[in-house]
């Protein structure tokens, strides 16, 4: 349902703050408060600048090309682009099923990029947020204060990326721009050397992965007001799950839950997406907002992610995880947990299902040698559903006669999220901003917020030069009464 | 170059986004010209890169810049932290100092060395302007790896292209900005 506070009446009398990271070229994300002379909130809005030329620079390339060029879209999740590509291309060149050689090892790098990924994001960004306190000192809240006051923590935390690098590396062929997938399968298997390598050191990453969780479980007993109230709003979820219902991040069938955890829809095959999910424009935002058909989008948008998935599933398919699966949804007392912050702990369960993944992948024998290639009747259209790190991918080509892309259409996980995270800073201003002065400490409780879903803002350039984190505050007759850049 | 001397070059962009494709184009010509060099491509910075420091001597950053006056400037680099507001990338400063954190000693002399663009639009080509900063770029980079010792780059960075007298960037304090390595900031 549409909030009171995401469109002011009298919005021109108000007081306007603005939380601006600016990106190096496109895509940015901004923050607005309109504030009353009482300093009451009466307007939060988030706007992202969302993917902006990225079907066009994919439509008219062959087919064959797109697994490896859609990795140039995002810094931070290739691998992601890489397979939802890969896997919508399999359906053009007919190679579904592909071998289980291949789907073993694109899981393989998929299950490596997530926990990569989620160890980036919980130790390098959550981390000093909930370990120093969202009010701290900010030149403490960051990787390297997470160092000085935890060493081990942040230690383990570089590893762990690490580690899922390397699994990438030995997948894909290379640490960046890899290769490893093809429409129809992959181009390589696992060598020997490199499992030696990798299962020389899983053992300990499972073990670092459960230690990850019990610090979040911690971290959630020692303050239960904060982190089940913070940002906390009611939605339905959505995420693939298998066809036995369990928690699968590299394919299965679509599942829907509404806000009280009922299953609304179930078994939407991933060709069909279109057929359940439509997107919404709204003229104050770049960036589309998707929602269920069936409920439209008043009540029809949905949260995606590791908040998403970890209770949309029946069962976590690997014992430790499972386990800590079964604690959180007892955390919910019969109710789905909505709490913001909880997607930090649902996302540490992740990493410890992804390393439980790749420690049993390492064992299978189909890794080193069987058929790579499918093949069988080619068509013109194909779906890639993925379950990213931040959520739900979507990607969609049809083919031309001549091998060259038609059409090309993406979902990323930050749209999915989209009135979500709206819905995140108007709880957190209201709760948090309304009627205090703004100060630095009151204004990261916005950010925390938005970092726990970690938006992915067009991020595949990082040239010098353009990266402060801007608050503007203007006066209700435009003027500017104060600019602060953070560093 | 000595042999004692470990360099390693880093080069961060993203080669399908006009002039962000400065830093991999120009560790292109290095690894061609040193293959002995341990070179780090990558769309941006994270802190596994920290690990690409252990056992260097020295360490170079390569990325493409907007607001330079000239094609280039080289400055050295402290380890500092920086806040994070998302996940997707860590500054060469903070980098350096996750290294300092997490290996318990102080990292190799390390610099950055920013290139000139303007246009960083996907599937852009490279424009004139950063064409002609890579081949200025490129004839510094040679010169540096041709006496890869911190003081020999120290007296290098001390005199980049865009502090002759007369020009608007003398206003501009060497890294002033380390965390961005911002020029906008930077201005006095």
């Amino acid at each position: 349902m549409t909030s009171p506070l995401e469109t002011a009446a009298d919005r021109d009398r108000l007081r306007r703050v603005v939380i601006d990271p600016v990106s190096r070229v496109e895509g940015h994300g901004k923050v607005s408060l309109l504030l009353d002379e009482n300093d009451r909130v009466r307007e939060a809005r988030l706007h992202i600048v969302e993917f902006r030329g990225f079907e066009v620079f994919i439509q008219g390339r062959p087919y064959w090309e797109v697994p490896v060029m859609v990795q140039r879209l995002c810094g931070i999740c290739p691998v992601s682009h890489h397979l939802a590509a890969s896997k919508a291309l399999d359906h053009v060149v007919g190679g579904v099923p592909v071998t289980p050689t291949a789907e073993k090892m694109r899981r393989l790098m998929h299950y490596g990029q997530i926990l990569q990924s989620h160890a980036l994001h919980f130790f390098h960004l959550s981390s000093p947020d909930l370990l120093f306190g969202f009010e701290s000192e900010a030149g403490r809240r960051n990787i390297v204060g997470v160092a000085a006051a935890h060493p081990d923590i942040a230690r383990r935390g570089v590893l762990l990326r690490k580690f899922g690098q390397e699994v990438i590396r030995a997948t894909a062929g290379k640490r960046i721009h890899g290769t490893g997938a093809v429409p129809g399968g992959m181009n390589r298997h696992l060598s020997a050397e490199d499992r030696r390598l990798l299962k020389a050191d899983i053992a300990q990453v499972v073990d670092w992965s459960r230690t990850a969780v019990e610090l979040i479980k911690r971290m959630h007993r020692a303050d239960p007001a904060l982190y089940d109230a913070f940002g906390a709003f009611e939605s339905g979820f959505m995420s693939l799950v298998r066809s036995d219902g369990a928690m699968d991040l590299y394919d299965g069938h679509l599942r829907f839950r509404d806000a009280a955890g009922a299953i609304v829809l179930d078994r939407v095959r991933d060709q069909d997406y279109r057929s359940v999910i439509c997107e919404e424009v709204k003229s104050w935002s770049y960036m589309k907002f998707p929602f269920m058909r069936m409920f439209g989008p008043e009540t029809g948008w949905y949260r995606v992610g590791p908040l998403a998935r970890v209770q949309n599933c029946d069962f976590v398919p690997s014992p430790f995880a499972e386990a800590e699966r079964r604690e959180f949804v007892d955390h919910g007392k019969g109710a789905p947990v909505h709490a913001t912050l909880a997607y930090h702990w649902a996302r540490m369960i992740e990493m410890l299902h992804a390393a439980e993944v790749i420690r049993d992948l390492l064992d299978d024998p189909d890794l080193l040698a069987g058929p790579l290639l499918a093949e069988g009747t080619r068509s013109r259209e194909g779906v890639g559903v993925i379950e990213a790190p931040r959520g739900t991918l979507i990607h969609h080509y049809q083919v031309d006669d001549d091998d060259l892309v038609s059409l090309c259409n993406l979902i990323v996980s930050t749209t999915h999220n989209n009135e979500a995270m709206n819905a995140a800073i108007r709880a957190v201003a209201t709760r948090y901003l309304d009627g205090h002065t703004l100060t630095e400490g009151l204004l990261n409780h916005i950010e925390v917020a938005i970092r726990a879903f970690d938006p992915c803002l067009s991020c595949a350039t990082h040239a010098l030069g353009k990266m402060p984190l801007m608050l503007e505050l203007t006066a209700p007759d435009g003027t500017l009464l104060d600019r602060v850049v953070r560093d | 170059m000595t042999e004692a001397a470990r360099v390693v070059v880093f080069a961060v962009g993203n080669p399908s986004r006009g002039d962000d494709a400065l830093g991999p184009r120009l560790l292109e010509r290095i690894a061609d010209a040193y293959p002995a060099l341990a070179t780090v491509p990558d769309f941006q910075l994270q802190v596994e890169h920290a690990l690409d420091l252990k056992g260097a001597d020295l360490a170079l950053f390569i990325d493409a810049a907007v607001n330079l006056d000239g094609p280039y400037r080289l400055f050295e680099l402290e380890a500092r932290g920086t806040v994070p507001v998302f996940s997707h990338a860590l500054s060469p400063q903070a980098v350096l100092a996750v290294y300092r954190n997490v290996e318990g000693s102080a990292p190799p002399p390390s610099f950055m060395l920013a290139v000139r663009g303007q246009d960083f639009e996907l599937g852009g080509s490279l424009s004139a302007v950063a064409s002609a900063a890579l081949e200025s770029a490129w004839i510094l980079i040679r010169e540096l790896l041709s006496a890869p010792v911190p003081e020999a780059w120290r007296r290098t960075a001390s005199v980049n292209p865009a502090d002759t007298p007369g020009r608007s960037q003398s206003r501009v304090r060497p890294c002033a900005c380390p965390e961005t390595g911002s020029r906008d900031s930077c201005r006095d």
